[in-house]
Order: structure tokens, then C-alpha cells, then sequence
């Protein structure tokens, strides 16, 4: 097929579920928080409130655009598309799966591969400060402006053990495109544990992933790194004058954010779309039996209601439920399903990660954020990478 | 479709450049070179030197600007006033500036006139792996000296800024 087409009709497809993802992101995060703090979260919106995001969504493109007066107008109004657009942007280059034959076509489950996929993501992320540096210094708003200028000195600092703590595994898997650095973690030590760069003992990786994902949490403004929002001192950081659609950009390019330094982690350090054991032990029937777990559940507690709804909303959802379980042990679609499977696994327990950890930790201080990363997480990745450099060199 | 690119992002950079020296407020000004950077690594990407793009973005698009606006920020720096208004400044600064380019890019061209053509996409040493082989054998040694030269510089900038112990 016609490479332009092939392009379009995969781009539409993967924007349409990536917006969906983000949105609904936003449902998980307020169920799972309340549910940490025994309450119930949104349930009035349709069924268990599964359809707060689509009201949200309208109701934030109805709301009025309100611009301030005292604005410089044209960075307030550029920022929001700046941070959105660099937000979106990074998943053209993140591989969801190998090579795979839909009807006939044989494609990759990538919109492109670049060369230098990791370092395209890392000058977006660099590039992306700017969209809050701009937003905070443009509202002309004192606790705008303080939320601005944190987050820009938050970026830079926590860049630098971010990038150290990535060039690490490169080192070992000698390669800067992601679907390489995917394919080389392909296998498994004693036939059962697999080769992701998380489990190499000989030089140790874990040290690298625990600063990536230190630094990826204070990368992406989030608690207990939120510093550049602290409610109760800035009022909302550097998004304070912003309303409507504006204030949605900042809001989902947080979210896309999140799920971009998730799939990092996932490709460079669990071993992308590869399955936590071999396929000879029974990883394929994974996903049909935890879709069919749920299904059995849901049918349950839809034939024995607890309450009135139940009844009608419990049983539908469990069919949905068994027929993407069925989806899963088709021969034709199991080769593309697993791996997204799997990758979209890993993804989504490293964005759970995320809201568990914002439901259970407090806020840093603004000095102690900064003495952490320059005293402690720099030095750390310092030395994690010389030690790793030297590993890699002995053992060639 | 390269020469359309390269138009285009030409066109971008001159265009951020000459607007980052007629903007007055320093923010735009920064942003404007922002613009700069990026199109000249779209232009490094275009003549095949990959991972020169991809440096170009994180370094000077990325780190070494967002500290520009950062400082800009910290100082809240104002728009600078216009000075006093010269007409004649304009209507023959202008031409004169035209010309002396114009003297100035044939002087060059009539130098370099020996030097082959160039072909975008021609080049394909430009990746990770070419770039970092010719830095540690035939540049071995410039790279060091050069990095040598930052440390001190870091260290004199470090001196600088310490405050004075008695």
C-alpha cells in the first residue's frame, strides 16, 4: 500500500485511542485517589462515572476563553499550544509492537522510526519547558510568574540525572533507535528470566531505573515533585490566569507527558513489548484470562446485584469484557494483540505507579527538591554511569 | 521536496533573526532565537547530519536557551524604550547594509568558486556512531583540549560567583 496512506490511516488511529487513553487517564486518576482515601470518585456521569471525561471535555470547550487584560498576549496565547503540540508529539516515534501483517500489509505498529529516536524524545521533553516558562512569565501574574520560573529551574536540574540515568542502558544496548533498544532486549537468561535491561545484574541497571523515574516524576511536575502547583502557596502555579481550552492543553499535555517518560521506561528498561516470561510457559493466555477474570466478576456481582444498577449495567460490561478476551485467542490477531498487550501492561503499571504515589506521598520543599537532585541524584548518576561505562568496557 | 524544505527553513531562521533584532522586549527576542536554532537544526538534518541536529535541539534550543529566558525571567527585564527617532538612520541604513552584504556574499562566492555543489541527503556519516569515532580518533585531541577549556571555564565562572570568605 501506498506509504502516505498507510501513514495517514495509522496516525488517525493511533491519535484517536492516544486522546481517548488521555482523557480517560484523568477518570482513572480521580477513582483510583478516591478509592485510596475511601471515598467513592466521580459515579454520577453514566455508569461508575465513565462518562465524566467526555462531560468535561465539553464542558471545557463551552466555557468561555476569557483572556485576561493585563497579558502579553501573543506568548499567553502560544504557550498552551507549545506545551500541548511538543506534549503530542512524542508518540510518533515510540514503537507499540514488532512487525506485523494486517490484511495483507506488513507494517511496523510505529509511525516512524528514527535513528535517533531517544534523542528526539529527550529534545522535545528540553524543549517543552518552555511552554510553562512561557505561560508563567506571560500572565504577568506574580504567582504565575513564581510557578513559571520553578518550573523551568525544576526542568533544567532534573534533566541532567534524567539524561545520565538514560544514557546508562544505551550503553549496553548500543543503539539510540527505539525499536532496537526493544529488539535487543529480546530473550532470556535460564530460559525464564527475560533480558530486560532492568534485571542485568553485571553492571547493575536497577540503580539507573530508580533515578529515571526519580527524575521522570520531577520531570513531569508531579507529586511529590509538584512544586511548580502547590496550591496552597502559588493558588495554581504557572496555568493561575488560564481558563477554558487553554487550561485544558496544560492539563493534557501533563498526561501526555506522563505517558511519554512511562513509555521510555518501558522500552528502554522493561523490555518493550516482550513478555514478562516465555511464550513456551504460557504468557499468550495472560491477557484472555485476566480479560475473562473480569468478565466472571462483573457477570457475578451483575446476577447477584448489591444495588439496583447493577443489574443493568454489570452484565454488558462483562460481555464486552469475555469478547476481548475471545479477541486474544484468535490465531490471525494474537501476533498483534500480545505484544500491545504487553507493552500497554507495563505502560499503564507505571502510570498506576504515578497516582499511587500522589495519593500516598507529601509535598517536597523547595530547597530539599533542590538539594535532593544536585547533592544526591546528579553524583549518583554520575557514577552509576562511569561504573557502567567501565562494565561494559571490561566485558567486551 | 528537500530544496522546498530548505527554502522554507532558511526563510524561518532569516526571518527569527531579523526579528529578534527589531523586537524591543528581550523575551521575544529570546524566543525569536529559539526559532533560529530550531530551523538551523532542521537545515543540519537536511544535509545529513543527524545526531548534529538532534545536539543542536537539546543544547542550544533546549538547555542553553530555556537558561536565556530563565534569566530574562528571573531579572523581569522590561521592554527596552525606543531611542530618539532617525529618519536618516533608516532610509540609508537600509540600502548601505543591503549593499555591503551583497559585496560581502560576492567577495565569497568568488573565493569558494572551486567547491563542489551540494546534494541534500547526499552525506550519510552524520549519525551517533560516525560522529562519536571521529571524536575519539582523528579529534582526539581538540576534544580534549576543548573540554579541558569549559572545565576551566566553569571553575573560573564558579570563582567569580562565590562570595568572598574571610
Amino acid at each position: 500500500m501506498n506509504f502516505f496512506i498507510l501513514t495517514l490511516i495509522k496516525t488517525g488511529i493511533l491519535l484517536f485511542i492516544f486522546m481517548t487513553t488521555l482523557a480517560y487517564l484523568q477518570w482513572i486518576e480521580r477513582k483510583v485517589l478516591a478509592h485510596i482515601q475511601l471515598r467513592m470518585g466521580p459515579t454520577r456521569v453514566g455508569p461508575f462515572g465513565l462518562l465524566q471525561p467526555l462531560a468535561d471535555v465539553i464542558k471545557l470547550v463551552t466555557k468561555e476563553g476569557m483572556i485576561p487584560s493585563h497579558v502579553n498576549k501573543v506568548f499567553y496565547l502560544l504557550a498552551p499550544v507549545i506545551a500541548v503540540t511538543l506534549a503530542l508529539t512524542s508518540i510518533s516515534v515510540i514503537p507499540f509492537g514488532p512487525q506485523v501483517e494486517i490484511f495483507g500489509v506488513t507494517t511496523y505498529l510505529q509511525l516512524t522510526d528514527l535513528s535517533m529516536g531517544i534523542l528526539f524524545l529527550l529534545a522535545l521533553s528540553t524543549l517543552g519547558t518552555y511552554g510553562i516558562a512561557l505561560a508563567g512569565w506571560s500572565s504577568n501574574n506574580k504567582y504565575a510568574l513564581l510557578g513559571g520560573l520553578r518550573a523551568s529551574a525544576q526542568l533544567i536540574s532534573y534533566e541532567l540525572p534524567m539524561a545520565l540515568a538514560i544514557a546508562a542502558p544505551l550503553l549496553l544496548l548500543n543503539t539510540l533507535s527505539l525499536r532496537e533498544m526493544v529488539e535487543a532486549q529480546q530473550g532470556y537468561y535460564f530460559g525464564f528470566i527475560p533480558k530486560w535491561t532492568v534485571f542485568q545484574v553485571l553492571p547493575l541497571q536497577v540503580v539507573s531505573f530508580i533515578i529515571y523515574m526519580i527524575s521522570g516524576f520531577a520531570e513531569t511536575n508531579r507529586i511529590p515533585f509538584d512544586l511548580p502547583e502547590a496550591e496552597n502557596e502559588l493558588v495554581a502555579g504557572f496555568h493561575t490566569e488560564y481558563a477554558s481550552m487553554k487550561f485544558a492543553s496544560f492539563f493534557m499535555a501533563e498526561y501526555a507527558n506522563m505517558t511519554t517518560i512511562s513509555f521510555i521506561a518501558v522500552l528502554l528498561f522493561l523490555g518493550g513489548w516482550h513478555p514478562l516470561w516465555p511464550a513456551e510457559y504460557g504468557s499468550d493466555y495472560v491477557a484472555p484470562l485476566i480479560f475473562f477474570f473480569g468478565a466472571a466478576i462483573l457477570l457475578f456481582h451483575g446476577l447477584n446485584p448489591a444495588r439496583p444498577k447493577d443489574k443493568l449495567f454489570m452484565p454488558p460490561f462483562g460481555i464486552v469484557f469475555a469478547l476481548v478476551g475471545v479477541l486474544f485467542l484468535i490465531p490471525a490477531l494474537k501476533p498483534i494483540l500480545i505484544p500491545i498487550f504487553w507493552f500497554t501492561g507495563k505502560v499503564g503499571a507505571i502510570l498506576f505507579l504515578y497516582i499511587w504515589i500522589r495519593g500516598t506521598l507529601p509535598r517536597f520543599r523547595y530547597d530539599q527538591l533542590m538539594n535532593f537532585t544536585w547533592k544526591y541524584l546528579f553524583p549518583v548518576s554520575v557514577v552509576n554511569l562511569m561504573l557502567t561505562g567501565l562494565v561494559v568496557a571490561l566485558m567486551s | 521536496m528537500d530544496v522546498i524544505l530548505f527554502l522554507v527553513f532558511s526563510a524561518i531562521a532569516v526571518a527569527c533573526a531579523l526579528n529578534l533584532v527589531v523586537q524591543r522586549h528581550p523575551i521575544s527576542s529570546a524566543i525569536s532565537l529559539v526559532g533560529v536554532m530550531a530551523s538551523l537544526a532542521i537545515l543540519y538534518l537536511l544535509l545529513g547530519g543527524e545526531f548534529i541536529a538532534m545536539a543542536q535541539m537539546i543544547v542550544y534550543a533546549g538547555a542553553i536557551m530555556v537558561l536565556f529566558v530563565f534569566t530574562i525571567m528571573l531579572l523581569n527585564a522590561g521592554a527596552e524604550k525606543r531611542g530618539v527617532k532617525r529618519p536618516w538612520a533608516v532610509y540609508l541604513g537600509i540600502p548601505l547594509l543591503t549593499g555591503l552584504l551583497g559585496i560581502i556574499s560576492f567577495l565569497v562566492q568568488g573565493q569558494v568558486q572551486g567547491s563542489p555543489p551540494v546534494i541534500l541527503g547526499g552525506f550519510t556519516g552524520g549519525a551517533a556512531g560516525d560522529v562519536g569515532r571521529a571524536l575519539f580518533t582523528r579529534y582526539v585531541l581538540p576534544f580534549e583540549v576543548v573540554s579541558v577549556l569549559v572545565l576551566i571555564a566553569i571553575l573560573g565562572a564558579m570563582v567569580l560567583a562565590r562570595k568572598e570568605i574571610e
